[in-house]
Protein backbone atom coordinates (compact mmCIF):
# COMPACT_ATOMS: atom_id res chain seq x y z
CA UNK A 1 0.00 0.00 0.00
CA UNK A 2 2.75 2.36 0.60
CA UNK A 3 3.35 2.65 -2.87
CA UNK A 4 -0.02 3.13 -3.81
CA UNK A 5 -0.55 5.80 -1.32
CA UNK A 6 2.89 7.61 -2.83
CA UNK A 7 1.88 7.72 -6.11
CA UNK A 8 -1.51 9.13 -5.30
CA UNK A 9 0.39 11.45 -3.67
CA UNK A 10 2.81 12.27 -6.85
CA UNK A 11 -0.52 14.19 -8.56
CA UNK A 12 -1.19 16.34 -5.27
CA UNK A 13 -0.90 16.89 -1.93
CA UNK A 14 -3.84 15.32 0.15
CA UNK A 15 -4.89 14.02 3.63
CA UNK A 16 -5.77 10.63 4.63
CA UNK A 17 -9.34 10.40 3.61
CA UNK A 18 -9.28 12.31 0.32
CA UNK A 19 -6.59 9.19 -0.55
CA UNK A 20 -9.05 6.33 0.65
CA UNK A 21 -11.59 7.86 -1.78
CA UNK A 22 -8.93 8.06 -4.72
CA UNK A 23 -8.02 4.27 -4.16
CA UNK A 24 -11.85 3.57 -4.15
CA UNK A 25 -12.68 5.23 -6.81
CA UNK A 26 -10.11 4.11 -9.38
CA UNK A 27 -10.19 0.29 -8.34
CA UNK A 28 -14.06 0.06 -7.46
CA UNK A 29 -15.69 -2.27 -5.68
CA UNK A 30 -13.69 -5.56 -6.65
CA UNK A 31 -10.76 -3.92 -4.82
CA UNK A 32 -11.97 -2.87 -1.86
CA UNK A 33 -9.49 -0.02 -0.41
CA UNK A 34 -7.94 -0.17 3.07
CA UNK A 35 -9.68 1.16 6.18
CA UNK A 36 -8.46 4.67 6.67
CA UNK A 37 -6.82 3.42 10.21
CA UNK A 38 -4.22 1.13 7.82
CA UNK A 39 -3.84 4.73 5.57
CA UNK A 40 -3.01 6.99 8.43
CA UNK A 41 -0.35 4.24 9.83
CA UNK A 42 0.94 3.90 7.00
CA UNK A 43 1.15 7.67 6.18
CA UNK A 44 3.45 8.17 9.57
CA UNK A 45 5.73 5.70 8.57
CA UNK A 46 6.37 7.00 5.13
CA UNK A 47 6.71 10.02 6.83
CA UNK A 48 9.68 8.58 9.61
CA UNK A 49 11.37 6.82 6.19
CA UNK A 50 11.57 10.31 4.77
CA UNK A 51 9.55 9.75 2.02
CA UNK A 52 6.22 12.11 2.48
CA UNK A 53 5.95 14.81 4.54
CA UNK A 54 3.14 16.57 6.39
CA UNK A 55 1.24 19.66 7.98
CA UNK A 56 -1.49 20.66 10.10
CA UNK A 57 -3.67 22.65 7.62
CA UNK A 58 -6.30 24.92 9.70
CA UNK A 59 -10.58 24.42 8.66
CA UNK A 60 -12.27 26.73 10.22
CA UNK A 61 -15.21 24.65 11.38
CA UNK A 62 -13.86 21.39 11.70
CA UNK A 63 -10.81 20.00 13.63
CA UNK A 64 -7.78 20.45 11.27
CA UNK A 65 -6.49 18.22 9.13
CA UNK A 66 -2.81 17.04 8.15
CA UNK A 67 -2.36 17.40 4.54
CA UNK A 68 0.54 14.99 3.13
CA UNK A 69 2.98 15.73 0.24
CA UNK A 70 5.55 13.68 -1.38
CA UNK A 71 9.58 14.47 -0.71
CA UNK A 72 12.31 14.05 -3.03
CA UNK A 73 13.29 10.72 -1.63
CA UNK A 74 9.36 9.66 -1.84
CA UNK A 75 9.71 11.00 -5.60
CA UNK A 76 12.88 8.54 -6.52
CA UNK A 77 10.87 5.61 -4.17
CA UNK A 78 8.13 5.65 -6.46
CA UNK A 79 10.11 6.23 -9.48
CA UNK A 80 11.96 3.17 -8.75
CA UNK A 81 9.05 0.93 -8.03
CA UNK A 82 7.23 2.20 -11.62
CA UNK A 83 10.75 1.38 -13.29
CA UNK A 84 11.46 -1.70 -12.21
CA UNK A 85 9.66 -4.91 -13.91
CA UNK A 86 6.91 -6.38 -11.52
CA UNK A 87 7.05 -9.89 -10.35
CA UNK A 88 5.76 -12.98 -12.29
CA UNK A 89 2.50 -14.63 -11.57
CA UNK A 90 2.76 -16.47 -8.50
CA UNK A 91 1.68 -19.94 -8.65
CA UNK A 92 -1.00 -20.72 -6.07
CA UNK A 93 1.56 -23.76 -4.59
CA UNK A 94 -0.77 -23.71 -1.40
CA UNK A 95 -3.43 -26.00 -3.10
CA UNK A 96 -0.75 -28.06 -5.24
CA UNK A 97 1.85 -28.76 -2.19
CA UNK A 98 -2.02 -29.96 -0.17
CA UNK A 99 -2.84 -32.00 -3.34
CA UNK A 100 0.56 -33.57 -3.92
CA UNK A 101 1.52 -34.25 -0.01
CA UNK A 102 -2.18 -35.07 1.75
CA UNK A 103 -2.52 -37.96 -0.17
CA UNK A 104 0.66 -39.55 0.30
CA UNK A 105 0.17 -39.03 3.88
CA UNK A 106 -3.56 -41.11 3.79
CA UNK A 107 -5.37 -38.10 5.17
CA UNK A 108 -7.45 -36.64 1.33
CA UNK A 109 -8.59 -38.40 -1.74
CA UNK A 110 -7.34 -36.27 -4.75
CA UNK A 111 -10.74 -36.37 -6.62
CA UNK A 112 -12.27 -35.10 -3.46
CA UNK A 113 -9.36 -32.61 -2.92
CA UNK A 114 -9.73 -31.09 -6.66
CA UNK A 115 -13.48 -31.27 -6.40
CA UNK A 116 -13.42 -28.81 -3.75
CA UNK A 117 -10.85 -26.52 -5.12
CA UNK A 118 -12.86 -26.23 -8.10
CA UNK A 119 -16.32 -25.76 -6.55
CA UNK A 120 -14.67 -22.87 -4.58
CA UNK A 121 -13.06 -21.37 -7.78
CA UNK A 122 -16.13 -21.39 -9.43
CA UNK A 123 -17.84 -19.52 -6.49
CA UNK A 124 -15.23 -16.39 -6.81
CA UNK A 125 -16.01 -16.67 -10.69
CA UNK A 126 -19.93 -16.17 -9.92
CA UNK A 127 -18.83 -13.34 -7.51
CA UNK A 128 -16.53 -11.76 -9.87
CA UNK A 129 -18.86 -12.28 -13.52
CA UNK A 130 -21.58 -10.69 -10.73
CA UNK A 131 -19.73 -7.36 -10.18
CA UNK A 132 -20.34 -4.66 -12.48
CA UNK A 133 -17.30 -2.28 -12.66
CA UNK A 134 -17.48 1.16 -11.90
CA UNK A 135 -14.50 2.31 -14.15
CA UNK A 136 -12.41 1.23 -16.77
CA UNK A 137 -9.26 0.47 -14.42
CA UNK A 138 -11.99 -1.46 -12.37
CA UNK A 139 -13.32 -3.50 -15.33
CA UNK A 140 -9.41 -4.36 -16.53
CA UNK A 141 -8.72 -5.49 -13.02
CA UNK A 142 -12.08 -7.70 -12.73
CA UNK A 143 -11.00 -9.37 -16.52
CA UNK A 144 -7.36 -10.06 -15.25
CA UNK A 145 -8.94 -11.80 -12.03
CA UNK A 146 -11.27 -13.40 -14.20
CA UNK A 147 -8.23 -14.67 -16.90
CA UNK A 148 -6.04 -15.62 -13.67
CA UNK A 149 -8.91 -18.31 -12.35
CA UNK A 150 -9.48 -19.49 -15.71
CA UNK A 151 -5.94 -20.29 -16.18
CA UNK A 152 -6.53 -22.08 -12.34
CA UNK A 153 -9.18 -24.26 -13.17
CA UNK A 154 -7.44 -25.55 -16.49
CA UNK A 155 -3.93 -25.93 -14.56
CA UNK A 156 -6.37 -28.21 -12.23
CA UNK A 157 -8.20 -30.45 -14.55
CA UNK A 158 -4.44 -30.78 -15.87
CA UNK A 159 -3.88 -32.09 -12.48
CA UNK A 160 -6.44 -34.49 -12.41
CA UNK A 161 -5.89 -35.70 -15.80
CA UNK A 162 -1.96 -36.62 -13.97
CA UNK A 163 -2.47 -37.48 -11.01
CA UNK A 164 -6.31 -38.92 -10.14
CA UNK B 1 -41.04 -42.15 -9.32
CA UNK B 2 -38.99 -39.39 -9.69
CA UNK B 3 -40.84 -35.86 -10.61
CA UNK B 4 -37.81 -34.05 -12.38
CA UNK B 5 -37.86 -32.79 -15.56
CA UNK B 6 -35.11 -34.65 -17.64
CA UNK B 7 -33.07 -38.00 -15.80
CA UNK B 8 -31.38 -41.09 -17.07
CA UNK B 9 -29.99 -43.84 -15.65
CA UNK B 10 -27.03 -45.69 -16.34
CA UNK B 11 -26.82 -43.84 -19.62
CA UNK B 12 -24.15 -45.66 -21.68
CA UNK B 13 -22.53 -44.88 -25.10
CA UNK B 14 -19.79 -47.19 -26.69
CA UNK B 15 -17.91 -46.29 -29.73
CA UNK B 16 -16.95 -49.04 -31.63
CA UNK B 17 -14.13 -48.51 -34.31
CA UNK B 18 -12.41 -51.77 -36.33
CA UNK B 19 -13.55 -54.04 -33.41
CA UNK B 20 -12.29 -52.02 -30.51
CA UNK B 21 -14.89 -50.88 -27.87
CA UNK B 22 -14.56 -47.31 -26.87
CA UNK B 23 -16.99 -45.78 -24.23
CA UNK B 24 -17.65 -42.52 -24.10
CA UNK B 25 -19.80 -42.23 -21.64
CA UNK B 26 -20.18 -44.63 -18.49
CA UNK B 27 -23.23 -45.38 -16.70
CA UNK B 28 -24.33 -41.72 -15.96
CA UNK B 29 -27.36 -40.68 -14.00
CA UNK B 30 -28.17 -37.18 -13.83
CA UNK B 31 -31.34 -35.26 -12.65
CA UNK B 32 -32.30 -31.59 -14.04
CA UNK B 33 -35.45 -30.61 -12.29
CA UNK B 34 -38.29 -27.66 -14.00
CA UNK B 35 -36.60 -24.57 -14.53
CA UNK B 36 -33.21 -25.34 -13.35
CA UNK B 37 -29.72 -24.27 -14.73
CA UNK B 38 -26.96 -26.76 -14.98
CA UNK B 39 -23.54 -26.94 -16.66
CA UNK B 40 -21.54 -29.71 -17.62
CA UNK B 41 -17.81 -29.21 -17.28
CA UNK B 42 -14.74 -31.84 -18.19
CA UNK B 43 -11.74 -32.53 -20.12
CA UNK B 44 -11.51 -32.91 -24.04
CA UNK B 45 -13.15 -36.13 -24.38
CA UNK B 46 -14.08 -37.08 -21.30
CA UNK B 47 -18.08 -37.33 -22.66
CA UNK B 48 -19.78 -34.31 -22.35
CA UNK B 49 -20.82 -33.58 -25.88
CA UNK B 50 -21.96 -37.56 -26.33
CA UNK B 51 -23.84 -37.17 -23.25
CA UNK B 52 -25.42 -34.38 -24.36
CA UNK B 53 -26.17 -35.43 -28.02
CA UNK B 54 -28.02 -38.48 -26.46
CA UNK B 55 -29.88 -36.49 -24.09
CA UNK B 56 -31.29 -34.23 -27.23
CA UNK B 57 -31.76 -37.65 -29.55
CA UNK B 58 -29.04 -36.94 -31.47
CA UNK B 59 -27.45 -40.07 -31.01
CA UNK B 60 -28.56 -42.56 -29.87
CA UNK B 61 -27.79 -44.39 -26.43
CA UNK B 62 -25.80 -47.67 -25.96
CA UNK B 63 -27.80 -48.84 -22.62
CA UNK B 64 -29.37 -46.77 -20.20
CA UNK B 65 -32.19 -44.97 -19.67
CA UNK B 66 -33.35 -40.97 -20.35
CA UNK B 67 -36.71 -39.75 -19.50
CA UNK B 68 -38.16 -36.68 -19.97
CA UNK B 69 -41.24 -35.68 -17.51
CA UNK B 70 -41.28 -38.84 -16.43
CA UNK B 71 -41.29 -40.78 -20.00
CA UNK B 72 -39.49 -43.39 -21.46
CA UNK B 73 -37.68 -41.25 -24.78
CA UNK B 74 -34.64 -43.21 -24.98
CA UNK B 75 -36.41 -45.91 -27.33
CA UNK B 76 -37.78 -43.69 -29.42
CA UNK B 77 -37.62 -43.57 -33.35
CA UNK B 78 -35.97 -40.34 -35.00
CA UNK B 79 -38.89 -38.99 -36.62
CA UNK B 80 -40.54 -39.23 -33.08
CA UNK B 81 -37.20 -37.53 -31.65
CA UNK B 82 -37.98 -35.15 -34.10
CA UNK B 83 -41.29 -34.40 -33.14
CA UNK B 84 -39.67 -33.98 -29.16
CA UNK B 85 -36.91 -31.67 -30.02
CA UNK B 86 -39.54 -29.50 -32.45
CA UNK B 87 -42.21 -29.33 -29.09
CA UNK B 88 -40.20 -29.73 -25.94
CA UNK B 89 -36.18 -29.54 -26.73
CA UNK B 90 -34.20 -26.75 -27.71
CA UNK B 91 -30.68 -27.14 -29.14
CA UNK B 92 -28.02 -24.84 -29.54
CA UNK B 93 -24.73 -26.00 -31.35
CA UNK B 94 -21.38 -24.29 -31.01
CA UNK B 95 -21.16 -23.58 -34.86
CA UNK B 96 -24.64 -22.02 -35.18
CA UNK B 97 -25.79 -24.14 -37.44
CA UNK B 98 -28.25 -22.01 -39.36
CA UNK B 99 -29.77 -22.72 -42.62
CA UNK B 100 -27.21 -20.79 -45.19
CA UNK B 101 -30.05 -20.59 -47.69
CA UNK B 102 -32.62 -19.13 -45.99
CA UNK B 103 -33.21 -15.87 -43.96
CA UNK B 104 -32.67 -15.06 -40.42
CA UNK B 105 -36.23 -14.83 -40.07
CA UNK B 106 -36.82 -17.91 -41.84
CA UNK B 107 -34.56 -19.49 -39.20
CA UNK B 108 -36.63 -18.35 -36.27
CA UNK B 109 -39.95 -19.15 -37.79
CA UNK B 110 -38.82 -22.40 -39.42
CA UNK B 111 -39.52 -24.75 -36.16
CA UNK B 112 -42.78 -23.36 -35.58
CA UNK B 113 -44.31 -23.49 -39.09
CA UNK B 114 -43.01 -27.23 -38.62
CA UNK B 115 -44.85 -27.68 -35.17
CA UNK B 116 -47.86 -26.79 -36.71
CA UNK B 117 -48.25 -23.01 -34.73
CA UNK B 118 -50.30 -21.06 -37.91
CA UNK B 119 -47.81 -18.42 -39.99
CA UNK B 120 -49.41 -15.62 -38.54
CA UNK B 121 -48.41 -16.81 -34.74
CA UNK B 122 -45.27 -17.58 -35.83
CA UNK B 123 -44.23 -14.54 -37.59
CA UNK B 124 -45.18 -12.82 -34.28
CA UNK B 125 -43.34 -14.87 -32.14
CA UNK B 126 -39.90 -14.42 -34.66
CA UNK B 127 -40.97 -10.76 -34.57
CA UNK B 128 -40.38 -10.59 -30.95
CA UNK B 129 -37.63 -13.05 -30.32
CA UNK B 130 -35.02 -11.34 -32.89
CA UNK B 131 -36.32 -7.51 -31.46
CA UNK B 132 -35.39 -8.82 -27.93
CA UNK B 133 -32.26 -9.95 -29.36
CA UNK B 134 -31.38 -6.63 -30.82
CA UNK B 135 -31.15 -8.26 -34.27
CA UNK B 136 -34.61 -6.81 -35.52
CA UNK B 137 -33.33 -4.89 -38.19
CA UNK B 138 -31.25 -8.29 -39.54
CA UNK B 139 -34.20 -10.29 -40.12
CA UNK B 140 -34.45 -10.47 -44.07
CA UNK B 141 -29.96 -11.21 -43.94
CA UNK B 142 -28.72 -13.93 -44.83
CA UNK B 143 -27.13 -15.65 -41.40
CA UNK B 144 -23.73 -15.66 -43.37
CA UNK B 145 -23.61 -11.63 -43.74
CA UNK B 146 -23.92 -11.56 -39.54
CA UNK B 147 -21.07 -12.33 -37.48
CA UNK B 148 -20.64 -15.16 -35.12
CA UNK B 149 -22.08 -13.43 -32.16
CA UNK B 150 -25.32 -12.59 -33.97
CA UNK B 151 -25.10 -16.18 -35.46
CA UNK B 152 -25.54 -17.67 -32.22
CA UNK B 153 -28.24 -14.89 -31.47
CA UNK B 154 -30.18 -16.13 -34.09
CA UNK B 155 -29.32 -19.79 -33.44
CA UNK B 156 -30.45 -19.47 -29.29
CA UNK B 157 -34.01 -17.59 -30.65
CA UNK B 158 -34.57 -20.40 -33.37
CA UNK B 159 -34.05 -23.10 -30.14
CA UNK B 160 -36.98 -20.29 -28.00
CA UNK B 161 -39.16 -20.18 -30.92
CA UNK B 162 -41.37 -23.11 -29.46
CA UNK B 163 -40.99 -21.71 -25.81
CA UNK B 164 -39.36 -25.65 -25.07
CA UNK B 165 -39.17 -26.90 -21.34
CA UNK B 166 -35.84 -27.85 -21.74
CA UNK B 167 -32.79 -25.57 -24.12
CA UNK B 168 -29.87 -28.04 -24.68
CA UNK B 169 -26.24 -26.39 -25.09
CA UNK B 170 -23.23 -27.54 -26.49
CA UNK B 171 -20.49 -25.13 -26.29
CA UNK B 172 -22.63 -22.12 -27.28
CA UNK B 173 -19.85 -19.36 -26.39
CA UNK B 174 -16.84 -22.05 -27.62
CA UNK B 175 -16.05 -19.73 -30.60
CA UNK B 176 -17.09 -15.72 -29.14
CA UNK B 177 -15.24 -13.77 -28.03
CA UNK B 178 -15.65 -12.02 -24.32
CA UNK B 179 -18.47 -9.37 -25.31
CA UNK B 180 -20.22 -11.90 -27.49
CA UNK B 181 -19.85 -14.08 -24.49
CA UNK B 182 -21.65 -11.89 -22.06
CA UNK B 183 -24.10 -11.01 -24.32
CA UNK B 184 -25.13 -14.70 -24.76
CA UNK B 185 -24.80 -15.46 -20.87
CA UNK B 186 -27.02 -12.27 -20.48
CA UNK B 187 -29.62 -14.32 -23.22
CA UNK B 188 -29.31 -17.23 -21.32
CA UNK B 189 -29.66 -15.81 -17.75
CA UNK B 190 -33.44 -13.97 -19.47
CA UNK B 191 -34.72 -17.40 -20.67
CA UNK B 192 -33.37 -19.18 -17.12
CA UNK B 193 -35.40 -16.31 -15.06
CA UNK B 194 -38.46 -17.39 -17.42
CA UNK B 195 -38.30 -20.56 -15.85
CA UNK B 196 -36.82 -22.02 -18.88
CA UNK B 197 -34.42 -25.67 -17.61
CA UNK B 198 -31.31 -25.21 -19.21
CA UNK B 199 -28.27 -27.97 -19.41
CA UNK B 200 -25.05 -26.75 -21.37
CA UNK B 201 -21.94 -28.29 -22.24
CA UNK B 202 -18.88 -25.44 -21.84
CA UNK B 203 -15.03 -25.22 -21.23
CA UNK B 204 -15.69 -21.42 -19.86
CA UNK B 205 -16.12 -21.12 -16.09
CA UNK B 206 -17.48 -17.88 -16.51
CA UNK B 207 -20.38 -19.51 -18.05
CA UNK B 208 -20.57 -22.36 -15.87
CA UNK B 209 -20.32 -20.28 -12.92
CA UNK B 210 -23.39 -18.32 -13.62
CA UNK B 211 -25.21 -21.93 -13.20
CA UNK B 212 -27.72 -23.12 -10.07
CA UNK B 213 -25.36 -26.45 -10.66
CA UNK B 214 -22.34 -27.93 -12.38
CA UNK B 215 -21.49 -31.16 -13.23
CA UNK B 216 -18.08 -32.78 -13.43
CA UNK B 217 -17.13 -35.45 -16.19
CA UNK B 218 -14.16 -36.98 -15.99
CA UNK B 219 -13.34 -40.27 -18.13
CA UNK B 220 -17.30 -40.57 -19.27
CA UNK B 221 -18.67 -40.45 -15.39
CA UNK B 222 -19.70 -38.02 -13.21
CA UNK B 223 -16.89 -37.34 -11.32
CA UNK B 224 -18.49 -34.25 -9.34
CA UNK B 225 -22.12 -32.66 -9.09
CA UNK B 226 -22.61 -29.15 -6.67
CA UNK B 227 -24.43 -26.41 -6.62
CA UNK B 228 -22.20 -22.94 -7.29
CA UNK B 229 -22.07 -21.08 -4.07
CA UNK B 230 -21.09 -17.57 -4.09
CA UNK B 231 -18.28 -17.32 -1.78
CA UNK B 232 -20.00 -15.90 1.90
CA UNK B 233 -16.92 -13.58 2.90
CA UNK B 234 -17.91 -10.03 2.76
CA UNK B 235 -16.43 -7.70 -0.62
CA UNK B 236 -14.88 -10.67 -1.71
CA UNK B 237 -13.34 -9.94 -5.05
CA UNK B 238 -10.62 -9.77 -7.29
CA UNK B 239 -8.25 -10.10 -4.42
CA UNK B 240 -9.12 -13.62 -4.01
CA UNK B 241 -7.39 -13.98 -6.96
CA UNK B 242 -5.06 -11.33 -7.88
CA UNK B 243 -2.71 -9.21 -5.43
CA UNK B 244 -1.94 -5.77 -6.24
CA UNK B 245 2.14 -4.85 -5.13
CA UNK B 246 3.27 -2.13 -3.43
Amino acid sequence: MRLHLLALLAKEPAHGYELKLALEQTFGEAYPSPNIGQIYVTLKRLEEDGLVHSQDVEQATRPNKRVYELTPAGREALRAWVTEPSAGPRIRDEFFTKLILAPMAGLADRMELINSQRRHYLGIMRNLTGLTPSSTPARLLIEGAILHLQADLEWLERCQEELV
Amino acid sequence: MSTALLSTRGLTKVYRSEGVAVEAVRGVDIEVSSGEFVAIMGPSGSGKSTLLHMLGGLERATQGEIRLDGRRVDQLSTAAWAILRRRHIGFVFQFFNLLSNMTVADNVELPALLAGVPPRQARSRREELLGELGLAGKAGWAPARLSGGEQQRVALARALANEPSLLLADEPTGTLDSANTRDVLRLLQRAHDRGQAILLVTHDARVASRADRVLHLFDGMVADDAPVLRIPRPASGVRDVVELRG
